[in-house]
């Protein structure tokens, strides 16, 4: 695979844009499985930067900040996902300005 | 050049995925654009070579992280009004303020990585690279992904058993 050049700067331009995007649903949805789903397309811009960074300098550093991405995600994933269980049963609804006292 | 074009087909389907799945009223439906968009960013990391997490991206990203989600909506079965309700919020008066942030936000991203120039190098990172490095210098972060993840195996156990004890 000799000739390939892909500039750097398009991918970064590209996690950026992935990462705007995530930031945008995150903040005009308010169901929380949306903020989840935009919380990991903004974890896996940042991957993308990481693993695009690690390819240009031909280092495996970027793969493996991959990879505790991927687990924090997947963790993440985990409790908030316990949450938005705990969250319906309580309020009857995903919405989450109708969950915004402590003791509802 | 090849290469370059699956580049900017993936990049576009990546974007264009993502965009659709924020903008969907129906959680399964944007479920499914987000696993579009997984895809497309692990042929991404295929073409700048790194074919280790592209496979770590479809399997456990598209596959797992999103098998949840569908449990999760499966369980909760959310029907009709909700999507009603979620089509409601989804006017331009709601959603101008944070674009306008984003947009700036993506403006300073834009400027700042402005400056770097070079392709990506060509010779791939391969799996046995990523693990001699894993468990040579990085052996600590090892230790700390596996505490993070029994501390979320926990804390979901904690909270799905008590969703599923007062179920009766």
């Amino acid at each position: 695979m000799d000739g390939l050049n892909i500039p750097l700067n398009h991918i970064l331009l590209v996690s950026t844009l992935l990462f705007s995007i995530g930031m945008l649903g995150l903040m005009i949805r308010r169901n929380i499985i949306f903020i989840l789903m935009s919380l990991e397309v903004m974890l896996n811009a940042a991957a993308l930067a990481f693993v695009a960074a690690g390819a240009h300098w031909g280092q495996p550093d970027g793969q493996i900040i991959f990879l505790l991405i991927l687990s924090v995600a997947a963790a993440e994933v985990a409790v908030g996902l316990g949450l938005v269980l705990q969250v319906q049963r309580r309020f009857k609804t995903l919405d989450m300005d109708d969950a915004n006292r402590m003791r509802g | 050049m090849l290469e370059i074009t699956l580049f900017y087909i993936a990049a576009t389907i990546a974007l264009v995925a993502t965009v659709l799945a924020m903008t969907r009223a129906n959680a399964i439906h944007a479920l499914i654009y987000l696993i579009v968009s997984l895809l497309a960013v692990a042929v991404i990391f295929f073409l700048i070579g790194a074919p280790f997490a592209a496979a770590l991206e479809i399997v456990i990203y598209a596959g797992a992280i999103m098998v949840l989600f569908v449990f999760v909506i499966m369980m909760l079965n959310l029907g009709e009004e909700g999507d009603a309700r979620e089509r409601g919020l989804l006017q331009p008066k709601i959603w101008a303020g944070p674009a306008l942030l984003s947009l700036l936000l993506f403006a300073e991203l834009l400027y700042m990585i402005s400056t770097i120039e070079g392709p990506v190098s060509s010779q791939q990172v391969t799996a046995k690279e990523v693990g001699l490095a894993l468990f040579g210098p990085y052996v600590l972060a090892v230790e700390i992904a596996a505490m993070l993840l029994l501390a979320g195996l926990v804390g979901s156990y904690h909270l799905g058993r008590r969703y599923l004890e007062r179920e009766e």
